[in-house]
């Protein structure tokens, strides 16, 4: 290869000589990641949510991390009041529900299973005690008194599996679509967490800056591991235009929505550049679109125009750049192949996935369901 | 070579047999107690360092080694049957040991029995000359459910069928191996042998240390190699892949562990794809050339174009692309008509039609009932003897003569003159014994051995294989459905 920009020195040869990553281990690659980012980013809400609801009279605090995941008419479908106790054990312990810590921590060990002859026996082995573990669990665990250090030792878990992939994941093209998956998560929630904390947490009655106001704001930076580095960035207000000026446009915070597209963008462009996969060029364009629209504009001006709008076109942007993905890396059938009956571009991770466990199957019937809502353009 | 080794003394004093303390004159051969080759030290010393173990020792490291096995996720757990399903078989930590002697009969048996198969095979589905010169029945083989008339006329690469091999090895009251069953299709268990080695060198380092064992590292690359020997002609570096049936395969743990010994994609039928006679896999690049395929799937499911039509776990189109010359299939289709019972009975006649040599290891001594000899010696030893049915029948209508009532044995008479055809003897083998760690401290349980061969262009044997043992009283049974459990196998250097 020419090329010469762009290629990382001692990068593992040419295209020609880089081993070929099947189709179904990338597909199962980003999956990986992505359950284990939710299950982080689980552990964090239901943790800044008790400390949300003890400290102070809020009054849906446990109906927001349902409204975050959209939930509420699963979750009423067995359940009454959403109240700490049944919201955490619904996403703690409840392998009804597809996405609750349990269920993802499953379908994260059967995609682990999958990848097994690729990841390192330190990768399995920590996602395999992790499950032990989590299985293990019970109504007692998820008491108030016990809920916050469930949570840090969920966070501790998902860190020590990120520690080990780091430390262990080859630097091949898995690797690349393991932090595709990873960030795409991570982006999707962080929009997700701003949009439902900026609504329910505007002032009504108490003015903007009081006591309330600020402590509640700070138990989200917290909960996106943002507190500190907000208060030494800004050390002069915690507003809440700030706060999600913050999250989503801070370029250095490692759980913005913006720092979260650069790393989603570096991975394609190093496949394309690395491996010569310039299939993946589609979800380029759309991902330089899509940060050049936060690069444009301030948080105010977002605001202005309509932040729930925004964020809502934003998730859909994702979840477009999830499927340009897919569509580029291992839904395309190949030539001279019957097309795949009923099978729409990216769902083969989808419908193989059907065959796992009920409680995967319930999740990724979800995920298709996203997946079709979504319009196509392309 | 002091003091004769008679550890066999009851009551020798706890203090001094340590670990063997309530061991016992074993009734049968042990295979660390008694040497056939007098007394080799290395086995002497091995026993001297065992005997410094106390058992509540012994039962730490063996905690320490079940610990390992959960976390890896590939043991039994107490939570739920459904992950039972990647590691089946027990590990006992007491290894079982080979002296240097003892395994050169063993490799030179193995060979030659490969050798033969390989033979029987090409010939069965080209010339049948063996069945011309009336040495096998040929209603035996052309008759054999495992026979694939798919497979007349096909030139596999270097006439190789069975490029893996497990030949089960038992050993005798005299300490004599001898062959109970050839495994010629997918045999499976070898990952343990790797693995348990790994095993016994975290856990019981003490006991390994300075001892010459012949290692057990390279199956992966000797694996590796004899594919790409069989691989199409002038492909320069041939891409091999490992055909599972995916994660919910009783063996899948095995499956993993020898793709990433032999550094090659794990690929599902799902993966792959014919186009125009060749075999694809489907990559983030796109289709990519597939030249050896080392298949973890029946014949019945690999292509659903030749066999079952409704395999799901296939890929279709495979047998042509194969028969074409076009990639390499490991084991060929068909060789399940070499390891079948009614075949075994004729093993050594086999060997001899085809190396003029006689066999380096005997089978089990069987007679075979279609021949009136054999019938009759039966008939007058049923008491005596462990009566098989052959073909697919499994182990229905098996007796056990030893074992059966008067009435039973009457009646079976009855049967077995009916269908000798369908019948092969054999005399019931007091398998030799290994101590074990058992719940009672350290006994003697029954093992047999399953030697692994991989023939590309010449035929290797990994050193050892695994050892599978009885962890039942008294059980001949060592297998992992009946409470069997498996143990390292050290060769001596």
């Amino acid at each position: 290869m020419g090329a010469v920009s762009g290629s990382v020195p001692g990068a593992p040869g040419s295209t020609a000589q880089a081993q070929a990553l099947l189709s179904r281990y990338a597909e199962n690659i980003v999956w990986l990641a992505r359950y284990m980012e939710r299950i982080e980013n689980l552990a964090r809400i239901i943790d800044v949510t008790e400390t949300f609801t003890r400290t102070s009279q809020v009054e849906n605090g446990w109906r927001s991390i349902l409204q975050i995941n959209a939930d509420e008419a699963e979750y009423h479908a067995s359940r009454q009041d959403a109240d700490m106790q049944g919201v955490a054990e619904f996403y703690v312990l409840d392998t009804a529900n597809p996405n609750s810590i349990a269920s993802l921590i499953n379908t994260s060990r059967e995609n682990a299973r999958t990848l097994r002859p690729l990841i390192s026996t330190e990768m399995w082995t920590h996602i395999n005690v992790f499950h032990n573990w989590v299985r293990q669990l019970t109504g007692e665990d998820i008491r108030s008194s016990r809920l916050s250090g469930l949570c840090a030792r969920l966070k501790q878990e998902c860190q020590t599996h990120n520690g080990i992939i780091e430390g262990t994941f080859y630097r091949d093209q898995g690797w690349y679509f393991y932090m595709i998956g990873k960030y795409l998560e991570r982006g999707d929630q962080t929009t997700r967490l701003v949009d439902i904390k900026y609504h329910t947490l505007l002032p009504r009655e108490a003015g903007i800056g009081s006591p309330v106001d600020i402590s509640q704001w700070s138990a989200v930076l917290r909960s996106a591991a943002a507190y500190h580095a907000y208060r030494r960035v800004m050390p002069r207000a915690l507003t809440a235009p700030a706060v999600a000026g913050f999250l989503l446009l801070n370029n250095a915070s490692p759980r913005s929505l913006v720092l979260a597209l650069r790393q989603v963008y570096g991975s394609l462009s190093q496949l394309r550049t690395d491996y010569g996969l310039r299939q993946g060029g589609i979800a380029l364009e759309r991902l330089e679109e899509l940060r050049a629209a936060l690069s444009d504009q301030t948080i105010e001006q977002i605001i202005l125009r309509g932040l729930h709008e925004f964020l809502d076109w934003v998730q859909v942007e994702l979840r477009h750049i999830q499927n340009d993905v897919a569509d580029a890396f291992w839904s395309v059938a190949p030539t001279g192949q019957r097309a795949e009956p009923a099978a729409g571009t990216g769902m083969t991770q989808e419908m193989s996935g059907m065959t796992q466990s009920l409680g995967g199957m319930t999740q990724i019937l979800g995920d298709m369901r996203q997946h079709l809502d979504t319009p196509r353009t392309g | 070579m002091s003091g004769g080794p008679d550890p066999a003394a009851p009551g020798a004093g706890a203090a001094v047999d340590g670990l063997f303390a309530a061991y016992g004159a074993p009734r049968f051969f042990c295979e660390i107690m008694k040497g056939l080759d007098g007394e080799e030290p290395t086995v002497q010393l091995i026993r001297e360092r065992l005997r410094g173990l106390d058992v509540a020792e012994l039962r730490r490291r063996a905690d320490a080694a079940e610990a390992e096995l959960y976390n890896l996720g590939i043991t039994f757990t107490v939570y739920s049957e459904r992950d039972a399903i990647d590691r089946i078989l027990p590990f006992d930590l007491i290894p079982r040991v080979l002296t240097a002697r003892e395994w050169d009969t063993i490799e030179r048996g193995v060979v030659q029995r490969v050798t033969a198969i390989n033979r029987f095979l090409w010939d069965i589905y080209h010339d049948q000359a063996i069945l011309k010169d009336g040495v096998v029945p040929r209603e035996l083989v052309l008759g054999n459910p495992n026979f694939r008339p798919e497979m007349m006329g096909l030139d596999v690469p270097l006439g190789v069928y069975v490029h893996v091999n497990g030949t089960d090895i038992v050993r005798d009251d005299a300490g004599r191996f001898l062959v109970l069953e050839d495994n010629a299709r997918t045999p499976s268990g070898v990952s343990y042998v790797i693995e348990n080695r790994h095993m016994m060198l975290r856990v019981l380092p003490d006991l390994v240390a300075g001892i010459g064992i012949r290692p057990v590292e390279e199956y992966g690359v000797r694996l590796q190699q004899a594919l790409a020997a069989v691989a199409p002609a002038g492909v320069v570096d041939p891409q091999v892949v490992l055909l599972s049936p995916g994660i919910y395969n009783a063996a899948y743990f095995e499956h993993v562990f020898l793709a990433r010994e032999m550094g090659v994609p794990l690929v599902e039928g799902r993966d792959l794809v014919v186009e125009d006679a060749r075999v694809f896999m489907r990559t983030i690049a796109g289709l990519r050339p597939v030249h050896a395929i080392y298949r973890r799937l029946n014949d019945d499911f690999l292509d659903p174009d030749v066999f079952r039509a409704d395999s799901q776990l296939g890929v279709r189109g495979l047998v042509d692309a194969w028969r074409r010359g076009n990639v390499a299939i490991a084991n060929a289709v068909g060789t399940g008509v070499a390891d079948d019972k009614a075949i075994y009975a004729y093993m050594p006649r086999i060997i001899r039609y085809y190396l003029s040599e006689d066999p380096v290891l005997d089978n089990v001594d069987t007679r075979i009932c279609r021949e009136p000899d054999g019938l009759q010696y039966t008939l007058d030893n049923l008491d005596r003897l462990v009566v098989k049915p052959v073909g697919e029948s499994g182990g229905y209508g098996l007796i056990i003569g030893p074992h059966a009532t008067r009435a039973e044995l009457d009646e079976f008479r009855i049967k077995l003159k009916a269908d000798p055809g369908n019948y092969i003897s054999q005399p019931v083998i007091n398998l030799s014994t290994a101590p074990t760690l058992c719940e009672g401290g350290v006994e003697a349980r029954h093992v047999d051995l399953r030697p692994f061969a991989v023939t590309g262009a010449s035929t290797w044997v990994l050193p050892g294989g695994l050892s599978r043992v009885a962890l039942k009283k008294g059980s001949l049974v060592v297998n992992s459905s009946q409470g069997g459990g498996s143990k390292d196998t050290w060769v001596l250097s």
